[in-house]
Formats: C-alpha cells, sequence, structure tokens
C-alpha cells in the first residue's frame, strides 16, 4: 500500500492512469494476486455491502437490547415525507443506520474500515449508484479509491478506536466514502483528495466512548454523521472548495491527536458518554440483562 | 496489511477483535486439536470475559470450535446448534495474568477421539490473532502459515531431527521458536513454514524417542468444512 496520496495522485498522473488503477496495480504486486482475481474479490465486497443493506431486520434488538429498530423509524418519517434532510442525505442516513445496527446485532457486514464503522461507506455508495444510475463495476472502481485513502490512513496514522480515538474509524471511514463520492461524480485525482482531507478535518478529535464497552452507543449513530459528513463534503469538493491543509498533513495531523488522547476515551468505555450517569447506569443494566 | 483488510472482510458483526477473531480462534484451535471437538471448557479473560457477552464472544467462538468462518450467518445460532449436536460448552471467567493480551481466551477441548489440548490465544486487532500458549508451554503463531509444534524432551538433538527432516521434505523455515519449563524438562518448538509439511513426515516424528506430541496446523485441511456438513 501506498504511504500518501500524493504519491498515488503522482503515479496516476505519471501514468495517465485513473486512482482506482494504481491502487488495484500495486495490491496485486504485494499480495501476488492477479488483477481478476483482485477484482473479483472486490466486486464480492460490493456484493456484500448491498446485502448488508437489503437484509435488515427491523426487529432485531442487539444482545444488550441498547440498539435496534431505529432505521425502521427513521424510513417511516422518511416515507411520510416528514424529513427536512432531502432525498439524497435522509436516504444515506437510513442505510448508515441500517447496517450499523445490523452490524451490532450479528449480522454480516463488510468492515469498511472497521465493524464498527460499517455503516458509512455502503450507505454512501449504494445510495451514489441509484441516484446516478451507475454500473457495479464503476462502484467496484470507487471501492479502490477508499481502500486507497483508508490505506494511507493506516500507515500513517490508525483505523483502530483503541489506538486513535473515534476520529480513526468513523473519520476515516467518512473520508474513505468522501474520495469515493468524488470518484463518482468525475472528480479528478486532486478533487478526490480534497474530498477526503474535507471530510476527516470534519471529525477530527472525535473520541471513542463507547457505553459497555460495545459497539453500540453511541457507534451506530456516529455511521450517520459520518456518511452525512463525507456527502457534504464531496459536494465541498465538486463545487471547487479546497482543503487549506492537504489530505495527507490532515492524517498526520489525526495520528498527533490519537497519540494525545487520553486511554480512558480510546475505546475501554471509561470515559466520555460512557462515564456519564445514563451511560454507567445503562452498562450496570445490560450486564445484567445479559448474565 | 492489503486493501482487503481496508475494505473487508466480510463479517458477522459486531466487532473484528471480539467477534471475527474468535471466530479464527475457535477455527485454529479445533485444527490444532486434529479432530472435531466433543466438550470445550472456555475461560475468558479480561475484555473477552467484561464484554465478550455483548460482543457474542462467546457464540464466536464456539462456531469456530465447529469450524464455522467469520462471516458464517449461523455464528449467532452456534450455541443451539453445538447443543444439538451434543456438543458440551462451558463458560468461566479467568483471570491470566497481567501479562496476557487483554482479548484472551483459554480453551481446554476434548476431541471425538479422545484427545486432549489446551490453548490460550489472544485476539490482537483487526481480527488478527495470536495463538500464545499450548498445554501449559508458550507458543507464539498466527495461524497465517503452516505450523508445526513439537513438544519433546529438552535433551541434545531433537531440533536437528526435526529440522533435517524439513529440509529433506523441502520445507523452508519462516520463524522458528524454542521454550522450555527448566533445563531437562519439557521443551516445545513452533516452526512456521512457508510451505506445507507432508503428513507422513509429521506421523514419522511423532514415532521418534524423546518427542511427546506433534500437533501441526495446515492450512490444506478441509477448514472450510463445518462439522456435520462435510465430515
Amino acid at each position: 500500500m501506498y504511504g500518501s496520496l500524493e504519491e498515488i495522485v503522482r503515479i496516476a498522473q505519471e501514468d495517465g492512469k485513473p486512482l482506482w488503477e494504481v491502487v488495484l496495480e500495486e495490491d496485486c504486486k504485494e499480495s501476488a494476486l492477479s488483477r481478476e482475481d483482485s477484482l473479483a474479490r472486490m466486486g464480492a465486497m460490493w456484493q456484500a455491502m448491498k446485502d448488508s443493506d437489503a437484509e435488515y431486520d427491523p426487529e432485531l434488538r442487539s444482545a444488550s437490547g441498547m440498539v435496534g429498530t431505529d432505521a425502521a423509524k427513521l424510513a417511516a418519517r422518511k416515507e411520510a415525507g416528514q424529513l427536512l434532510s432531502g432525498g439524497f442525505v435522509s436516504s444515506v442516513s437510513v442505510r448508515a443506520l441500517k447496517i450499523a445496527e445490523s452490524n451490532a446485532c450479528m449480522k454480516r457486514i463488510v468492515a469498511s474500515p472497521t465493524a464498527g464503522s460499517c455503516g458509512v461507506v455502503p450507505a454512501c455508495l449504494i445510495t451514489a449508484q441509484e441516484k446516478l444510475g451507475l454500473s457495479d463495476q464503476k462502484m467496484v472502481e470507487a471501492l479502490y479509491v477508499s481502500a486507497g485513502i483508508g490505506g494511507v490512513i493506516a500507515i500513517r496514522a490508525s483505523l483502530s478506536g483503541a489506538e486513535g480515538g473515534c476520529q480513526a474509524e468513523i473519520g476515516s471511514a467518512s473520508a474513505m466514502a468522501a474520495g469515493a463520492l468524488a470518484y463518482l461524480q468525475g472528480g479528478s485525482p486532486d478533487e478526490v483528495c480534497h474530498a477526503a482531507a474535507l471530510a476527516l478535518k470534519g471529525l477530527l478529535g472525535l473520541v471513542c466512548d463507547p457505553v459497555a464497552g460495545l459497539v453500540e452507543v453511541p457507534c451506530v449513530k456516529r455511521n450517520v454523521i459520518g456518511s452525512v459528513n463525507a456527502v457534504t463534503s464531496a459536494d465541498m469538493a465538486m463545487a471547487g472548495i479546497r482543503s487549506k491543509i492537504p489530505a495527507d498533513q490532515v492524517f498526520d495531523a489525526m495520528r498527533s491527536i490519537g497519540r494525545t488522547m487520553p486511554s480512558d476515551l480510546r475505546e475501554t468505555g471509561k470515559g466520555g458518554l460512557a462515564a456519564t450517569p445514563a451511560g454507567v447506569q445503562m452498562a450496570s443494566c445490560c450486564g445484567s440483562c445479559m448474565a | 496489511m492489503n486493501i482487503f483488510d481496508i475494505v473487508g472482510p466480510v463479517m458477522v458483526g459486531p466487532s473484528s477483535s471480539h467477534t471475527a477473531g474468535a471466530v479464527r480462534i475457535g477455527r485454529v484451535s479445533r485444527k490444532l486439536l486434529g479432530s472435531s471437538v466433543a466438550a470445550a471448557r472456555i475461560g475468558l479473560h479480561g475484555s473477552f470475559r467484561d464484554t465478550g457477552k455483548g460482543h457474542g464472544t462467546d457464540r464466536a467462538l464456539v462456531a469456530g470450535l465447529m469450524g464455522m468462518a467469520v462471516d458464517a450467518p449461523d455464528i449467532p445460532r452456534s450455541l443451539d446448534i453445538a447443543a444439538a449436536r451434543g456438543m458440551e460448552v462451558s463458560f468461566e471467567g479467568v483471570d491470566l495474568g497481567d501479562q496476557v493480551h487483554p482479548n484472551s481466551v483459554r480453551l481446554n477441548l476434548t476431541g471425538q477421539d479422545g484427545r486432549e489440548l489446551e490453548v490460550v490465544a489472544a485476539s490482537v486487532g483487526a481480527g488478527r490473532i495470536m495463538i500464545t500458549e499450548l498445554d501449559g508451554l508458550e507458543a507464539g503463531f498466527s495461524g497465517l502459515t503452516p505450523t508445526l509444534i513439537v513438544h519433546n524432551v529438552d535433551q541434545p538433538g531433537h531440533v536437528a531431527e526435526v529440522t533435517s527432516m524439513l529440509q529433506h521434505k523441502s520445507v523452508n523455515i519462516a520463524t522458528m521458536q524454542l521454550h522450555r519449563s527448566g533445563r531437562g524438562g519439557n521443551a516445545v518448538m513452533v516452526i512456521e513454514c512457508d510451505q506445507e509439511v507432508p503428513p507422513q513426515a509429521v506421523q514419522w516424528l511423532e514415532h521418534l524417542e524423546g518427542i511427546t506430541k506433534v500437533t501441526y496446523y495446515s492450512l490444506l485441511e478441509p477448514a472450510e468444512c463445518v462439522d456435520g456438513e462435510a465430515e
């Protein structure tokens, strides 16, 4: 994997290749995978993402009882035409909730980059395919763009809440989705990078403070803000708005912020929302429900 | 790490470390046992003990012990499936000490053939795992390569016997660790290999004097098969 988006963009420009192809070729070289096998594997990821959206079960609740059924509530208000957000953003929100709730309820999802942030990339991409009428092949290309962005973040910073806080999970997922959305609208490599940079900048500093240490509260609903933030970031980038800080430097900032984050706010379930009276009470309650 | 660790894997939620990693620990342990699991006593440590129930760690481990993959839709029902198959499963909270990873588990397994095995393993992040102890002796392997584990009496010559066999079979050693309980006591070799070790070579080792137990972890075995289906 590449260590900077700058390098991926440079190679794409020098070789006259699209971004996704540069990411694909590098991975084939590293993992000794044929181009066909890699494309088939990414195609399977795309199919699994669509399945994770389609197979949402509005009746399910998680083992702790803390999450489940919320996506159905939002979908109902959307169907009634009562949501303030427009068609695209409201579809993205419903999908992000569906997939993240499904994860908490032990359904099959695609970790992208993590299980806790699994709703962001598919919510944005499935809704974009619907609106823009794109082929599955194009969507698979967008997933390589996402993977390229996530790979650079993994190398320069982290994709783990335990290491870097929620910014490393939902923030990274949002950057991956924003870059892919820019690509799907015909964005240049530069516009893809600005979309990713703008998305992550909006979520820098986000802490990982899960109630009872479970991937539920607030993780499920943070998938919504991660995906909506990706949409608005891609919109800004496609409108010609530039991130004043280049993407690679935003990733570096995320790493240094993660390093200074106290461990109570890095997935230990000890600080932030987990330490609120309501959080503590839910933790003791769900502990006894599950015992 | 490759791009399919970034977009992927396809897995049953909610947590790559507490769910997907736990399935992998179960799968690898079952292969190390070398047969279907008849009984499992499962000791959960640290974060596995404290948050395992809510993450489905218990169900994930048992699913893995039955040979299920990380994306098997039956993972949430694995305890019922195990009960229906007559597999004896029990859980307890354990304290394995300060030195072990917070996401650790101790498995005491009995196979259909009566063979017993104790495994201590950790889920070290993003679904990756580490087998840290086998039958009370230190180990340390990931389950990503074929691995040969030889228990022997601590006396001269056993390492040479094993490595010359591997040379004879054109198997290259990727990593090798040696541990012992004390001078002249029980010793263990953990050898991660670039190629598979032929089954007859593994059997040959078992008959050598001073070698007490040979365990082989192969990537080739019918890893995908689930108890009761392919067997």
